[in-house]
């Protein structure tokens, strides 16, 4: 039995560190089958996982934290979308500029809210995201580290379905596909490519909120300034893994997600160095990358400002 | 449409519009803007010593802007400068610390092993890219964290580190390229220093050879760039790949040395930082940013190596006289990277400027109309 609950910890630790992940992935898919590379996820999941942690300090309700991230995420989006979309600026400069803005504003406001302290207020454990299963299993069991998670977990498989579903089975799904593959006729058939464009791109910073909070406010509770370190490029990479679908995004994320539970259980037994196995889920990726996924071709159109008159 | 001269102008609006917006961020926050920039001025030109710090804040950027300029300009996007850097500087450290060699030749040594481990490491990516065709942004990001705890762990081995503290062994006084280091602290250097207040306050930071070696590798890389086949090969690899191949150019070959140039460019960012600056390499927890802030660098300098040395230090000034707020008014530090991030984000979108400066013309031409009538 021992085997099988180690197994299950192994799962639960995957499953709570992937699901920030699969949010900002879903955010980078969105933004990119509609044409503009989001490099800026990195600093929209920033500014998410201070404003969440932020509004569930000072309002006690994670919910409205949650939704305050998300609000956060597209504030920032919309900028990147007037730069990319009306002035069709360099979209991976505009990314980058993105991610100082973020983090800079993130910290920047905490230490007003804070009184310059460099971390937000750690949250009541009470007000943290609820999890939804907790004490239906015993505790330690098999069932429990797998399935007593978050809520913020269970959103965020649900959200790849709603995703995968609105990019392939509706109507604004097809748009957004048409127009990062071919802008013009999209627009010839009467599509606004531009509406369409900043539809997904502020989506894609709600997104990317939602899995800033989903750190800050349910793995953690509360944001500092090393919180979101580098998981908005490992979305990213998720994304350019998954081939820019949200199913294959998600693979990416629970590869990574797995990686880093496997190494965090190696680690309790302190037998290899933990600064090596904390090398795991990365080279994971990279082998991973070499053996199975290769050349990846994005949507046709990605990265490509688009001017009706040209 | 957007000529040369119109990209200094365009960069020297978007620093404006970095400065506003950082301003209005002061002000909102309750903050007076004008005080707050007087601090940063007097920050960086208040004293000889000032003007030394800044230069030497400023050197690695200079580094990891020209190494993430570099690949920009051969069409490969370097977000593993980051990385690049941790490598070059690790190296730097054994190599400092372990092998006993002459003054001048010790140092020299240390740097070249640390921009020949960078560049291997650069060109990891490069090779994975040319031969697997898997996307450069991803191999560099998941480098940059293998590198961070490789070193790390080399850090942590016995020989290497310094007991009670997190950081290694300091490197040997003759891999040091501190500029009269031990003549500063010499009788003879106290004395003639003595007498020469300026010359005693710029030498107090650790004014190192570091600055000159960016400005001549700028200088370099310009020159291979504009000058050389190889530099004519990665140009046309950048601007148009399929064209290159057409034209008889290995593409795949030409994508690793450029990986392999721009990590060996970062790397000598971390190893003049160390042999200059830290002497040691601390156990990281994080990034410590240069190489994303190289990016900023590269694009305030639209990637053009030698105008990396200006942006560099813009950068580094920024950022060291920014260090200065929170002590003096209590302003949050951070409003230097929102003030980077905006200048980057109007330099991302030359067009608004474009359309800035030609409605001004207008009204100016219709102002000179009227006047005519």
């Amino acid at each position: 039995m021992k085997i099988l609950n180690d197994i299950g910890g192994i799962i639960g630790i995957s499953l709570m560190y992937s699901a920030p992940l699969i949010y900002t992935s879903l955010g980078g898919v969105l933004s990119e089958n509609s044409g503009v590379v989001n490099i800026g996820l990195e600093g929209m999941m920033t500014i998410g996982a201070f404003a969440g942690a932020t509004v569930a300090y000072f309002t006690g309700n994670p919910w409205l934290g949650f939704i305050a991230a998300g609000f956060a995420g597209a504030l920032l989006a919309l900028l990147h979308a007037i730069a990319c979309v009306t002035f069709t600026a360099d979209q991976v400069v505009s990314g980058i500029a993105i991610n100082f803005i973020g983090p800079g504003a993130a910290l920047f406001l905490t230490k007003m809210f804070f009184d310059g302290a460099a971390m937000t207020i750690p949250v009541d454990l009470n007000n943290k995201i609820p999890r939804p299963l907790d004490g239906l299993f015993k505790q330690g069991s098999f069932l429990d580290s797998v399935f007593n998670q978050y809520a913020t977990v269970y959103i965020a498989f649900l959200l790849v379905f709603l995703m995968w579903f609105m990019l392939y089975k509706t109507r604004i799904g097809l748009r957004i596909r048409a127009v990062g593959e071919h802008p013009k006729a999209a627009d010839t058939l009467g599509v606004d490519v531009y509406k369409v464009k900043y539809l997904a791109v502020i989506l894609s910073g709600v997104l990317a909120g939602l899995g800033g909070a989903a750190m800050s406010i349910a793995v953690v509770s509360n944001f500092r300034n090393t919180l979101i370190s580098g998981q908005g490029f490992i979305a990213l990479a998720a994304v350019i893994f998954g081939k820019w679908k949200p199913h294959g995004a998600m693979l990416g994320c629970l590869l990574f997600g797995a990686a880093q539970g496997i190494s965090i259980f190696l680690g309790r037994s302190e037998l290899i160095s933990s600064q090596l196995l904390a090398m795991l889920p990365y080279i994971i990726t990279i082998i991973v990358l070499i053996l199975f996924v290769g050349e990846s071709r994005g949507p046709a159109a990605n990265g490509v400002p688009y001017e009706r008159n040209k | 449409m957007v000529n040369r001269k119109n990209k200094i102008v365009i960069t020297f609006i978007s620093i404006l519009f970095g400065l506003i917006v950082g301003a209005l961020a002061l002000a909102i926050a309750g903050f007076n803007p004008l005080e707050a920039y007087k601090i940063m001025f007097e920050g960086i030109f208040g004293s000889p010593k000032y003007i030394s710090w800044t230069i030497v804040r400023s050197t690695p950027l200079i580094l990891t802007g020209i190494s993430v300029a570099f690949a920009f300009k051969t069409g490969l996007f370097n977000i593993g400068a980051e990385g690049q850097y941790i490598i070059g500087s690790l190296v730097a450290t054994l190599v400092g610390y372990f092998f006993k060699l002459p003054i001048v030749i010790h140092a020299i040594v240390a740097i070249l092993a640390g921009c020949l481990a960078a560049a291997i490491w650069g060109g990891i990516a490069g090779l994975l890219k040319a031969k697997f065709g898997i996307n450069e942004v991803i191999t560099t990001i998941m480098l940059n964290w293998t590198a961070l705890y490789l070193s790390n762990y080399v850090v942590f081995w016995e020989p290497f580190k310094r007991p009670n503290r997190d950081a290694s062994q300091q490197i040997l006084d003759t891999a040091r390229i501190e500029i009269l280091a031990n003549w500063k602290v010499s009788d003879a250097g106290r004395e003639f220093l003595k007498n020469n207040e300026f010359l005693k306050d710029f030498l107090n930071p650790p004014v190192n050879f570091g600055f000159i070696i960016a400005i001549l590798v700028a200088i370099l890389v310009w020159y291979i760039l504009k000058n050389t086949t190889l530099g004519y090969q990665l140009r046309a690899v950048g601007f148009n790949k399929d064209a290159a191949e057409y034209g008889g150019i290995d593409v795949k070959r030409n994508m690793i040395i450029s990986m392999m140039i721009a990590g060996a460019i970062a790397g000598l960012a971390g190893a003049t930082q160390v042999l200059g600056v830290s002497r040691e390499t601390a156990i990281l927890t994080a990034a410590e940013g240069y190489g994303f802030d190289g990016m900023a660098v590269a694009l305030i300098a639209s990637s053009n190596p030698i105008a990396c040395i200006a942006a560099g230090l813009l950068f580094g000034g920024l950022k060291y006289a920014g260090s200065k707020l929170q002590p003096l008014i209590g302003a949050p530090l951070e409003v230097i990277n929102i003030t980077i991030g905006v200048i980057v984000f109007f330099i991302a979108m030359p067009k608004l400027i474009d359309i800035l400066i030609s409605a001004i013309n207008n009204r100016k031409r219709g102002v000179e109309v009227e006047n005519t009538k």
